[in-house]
């Protein structure tokens, strides 16, 4: 009875050309029809190949260091390089062998990337994990999956079992040496388990409040052990500059672009055919709407994007020729996020999207902060009133100030200020929105029918 | 002093006190606790698929089954209390025979989740957080389901569901009995 996820029609021609290997290293390998490429596909497509050249050619820093070198950020919306990340983990002689975790709680508005790399190509995010966990000194990888992705779950849990029967899991992988299993952990609900540190609380068994960092989990995460936390999609990247190198992955981006390498990109809402597919990063966001996403829908105009995620910013259709990497959606004022972007058409209006999205946000506070467990129902309080025509004057004012006092900086993680960073822009864009929403003092309305008459 | 405390008591039980009614562990439930131990370091790690155990065998987590589980696990009754209370999918009210999760996410919203929740509310009767009164189904909201181009997402039990058009809602339900 499940209908299925449209069966990948949204990666596009460009990945059944001849040379897909080397210009879409993370879909190359999809089947047509959607379905899983399971292990005997994946190698038959050079699967496992890096991961059998880093753990017998190479030496655990060495991994790091082409990891570093490639450049390859973070794709979980922070943009941190993997391979700084990687080479900062405590290893040595007396430090505990450690976790590699793979942050698979996918739960942001707007964010469906990793469900298709885990749904469909669940080997290519173990052979990351594999090498990720070789250069960091882990002994075990768990991928901490939202409980929501069932086939996920199924699928990652049926790859694990055949990466076992192959010896590519478990003792002495392809005869290195190296020992290392992974589990597949499912969630139980709760947005902030995506922040790094509330999710090793959460996979410990205790409530999903972030911790204080330092100790960074590099030093002491998971069970006190050091601990790599890497988004889906950044693992799912890994491999494939194992394989082809650092040089080939500085030439996939556009020119222009900080970031290297592709990434899985996106536009949805409503647009003409919304989907995700593997881009350059550095393409436009424009190319993307109009070439990858169809345009907007007949009837509708697009009055507003955001890049990557509930937590960025919003922008105008005058922003639309930025490139979709870190600096150039940072040259005009946001974060790229997780890269999928969001058309907000003009029959939306703006104050009610905001109500949402932050009532959103102020559900899945994990309480543990002032400023972002009682700011943020008092948002939703007040954009309640705008949107039923009730705000006070002053109301605005006191909006843009609680983007203040929910800053970078003013909570204990970074749940609060992506909360607010929307909500600033929006203000900043559509002032005239909220300003609607303010009651007309009594004498103003009745001097306003007087003038008519 | 006494009576009052005596009273307050009476008033409002606590919730984890040893004395309250508990529930025996089906051996099934047992196995399935024990076999999730073994994947972790420390048995604690299991609490939250404990829970899931249980609300798969039994719909929910009624308040007797904290200490068992606790015991089970090793740990104080009011740890497994405060993880059963924070996770949005654990149920500690019964639920309908399906659940559906319906995604409240910002495109979703902007594709129309409303419109659904109309349909819902007119053929159904119920709003988010509420079950039918023949019990069929639950109604909870649910954040991004990573189907965002094919909203309104929705899931029923552990079916996922995209691309279905408002008129369309109730047909598919009508398959859960
Ligand atoms: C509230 C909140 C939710 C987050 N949710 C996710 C998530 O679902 N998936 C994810 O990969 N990262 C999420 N992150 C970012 C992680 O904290 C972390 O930066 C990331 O997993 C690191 O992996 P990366 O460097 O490979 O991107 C979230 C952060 C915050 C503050
Ligand atoms: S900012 Fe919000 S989510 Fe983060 S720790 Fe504080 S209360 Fe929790
Ligand atoms: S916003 Fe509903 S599935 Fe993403």
């Amino acid at each position: 009875m499940t209908q299925r996820t449209r069966p990948l029609a949204s990666f596009g021609t460009a990945n059944r050309s001849p040379r897909a290997r080397e210009t879409h290293p993370l879909t190359w390998r999809l089947n047509d029809d959607g379905a899983p490429v399971w292990l005997e596909d994946y190698r038959r497509k050079d699967g496992y190949q890096a991961a059998k050249r880093a753990l017998t050619e190479m030496t655990p820093e060495e991994v790091c260091e082409e990891v570093k070198d490639a450049g390859l950020k973070g794709r979980g919306g922070a943009g941190f390089s993997a391979g700084t990340k990687w080479s900062l983990t405590a290893k040595g002689d007396g430090i505990p062998r450690g976790y590699l975790l793979c942050n698979a709680d996918e739960m942001e508005p707007n964010t469906y990337k990793d469900r298709l790399l885990m749904e469909q190509q669940p080997h290519q995010l173990l052979e990351g994990m594999i090498i990720a966990g070789y250069a960091n000194h882990s002994f075990k990888g768990i991928v901490f999956l939202r409980g929501e992705y069932v086939d996920a779950a199924r699928n990652l849990k049926r790859a694990v079992v055949e990466a076992r029967e192959a010896g590519l899991l478990g003792e002495n992988i392809l005869g290195s040496g190296f020992d290392f299993d992974i589990h597949v952990h499912t969630g139980a609900g709760r947005y902030i388990c995506g922040e790094e540190t509330a999710l090793i609380n959460s996979l410990e068994g205790k409530r999903a409040n972030p911790r204080a960092k330092p100790p960074f989990p590099g030093q002491a995460g998971a069970w006190g052990k050091p601990t790599v936390i890497n988004n889906v999609e950044t693992l799912s990247s890994v491999s494939s500059i194992i394989a082809n190198g650092v040089d080939w992955y500085h030439g996939l981006c556009r020119p222009g672009s900080e970031d290297h390498g592709t990434k899985m990109m996106g536009f949805a809402g409503k647009v003409n055919q919304p989907g995700v597919w593997e881009l350059p990063l550095g393409i436009t966001v424009r190319e993307i709407l109009e070439d990858y996403a169809g345009g907007m829908r007949s009837g509708c105009t697009l009055k507003a994007w955001q890049p990557g995620g509930a937590g960025t910013g919003f922008l105008l259709p005058e922003h639309l020729d930025a490139q979709m990497c870190s600096n150039g959606i940072g040259k005009v004022g946001t974060r790229m996020g997780t890269g999928l972007a969001l058309a907000v058409d003009d029959s939306i209006n703006m104050v009610s999207l905001l109500r949402n999205m932050e009532q959103f946000f102020a559900r899945e506070s994990c309480g543990w902060c002032t400023p972002c467990r009682d700011g943020l129902p008092w948002s939703v309080k007040l954009l309640k009133a705008l949107e039923a025509g009730e705000g006070q004057p002053g109301d605005i004012e006191m909006l843009l100030e609680l983007t203040r006092k929910l800053g970078p900086g003013k909570t204990f993680c970074a749940h609060a200020p992506g909360a607010i960073e929307p909500l600033g822009s929006a203000i900043k864009y559509f002032r005239e929105e909220f300003e609607a929403g303010i009651a007309q003092p009594v004498h103003a309305a009745t001097a306003a029918v007087g003038d008519a008459g | 002093m006494e009576t009052s405390m005596e009273a307050s008591r009476s008033s409002a039980p606590r919730l984890i006190s040893s004395d309250r009614p508990r529930l025996v562990l089906s051996d099934e439930e047992r196995d399935a606790i024990l076999e999730e131990i073994s994947h972790y370091e420390n048995p604690r790690a299991a609490s939250i698929e404990a829970l899931k155990i249980v609300q798969k065998h039994r719909g929910w987590v009624p308040d007797e089954a904290i200490l068992p589980i606790a015991e089970l696990l090793g740990i104080p009754g009011s740890d497994v209390e405060g993880v059963a209370t924070f996770y949005s999918q654990i149920f500690r009210q019964p639920v309908g025979r399906h659940v559906i999760r319906l995604c409240d996410s910002m495109t979703c919203y902007i594709n129309g989740h409303e419109t659904f929740l109309d349909v819902i509310k007119r053929e159904l009767g119920i709003a988010p957080g509420q079950t039918t009164p023949d019990k069929r189904f639950t109604l909870i909201p649910v954040c991004c389901l990573g189907n965002c181009d094919k909203g309104p997402a929705f899931m029923v039990d552990e079916d996922t569901y995209g691309q279905v058009e408002a008129n369309d809602l109730m047909r598919v339900l009508e398959a859960y009995e």
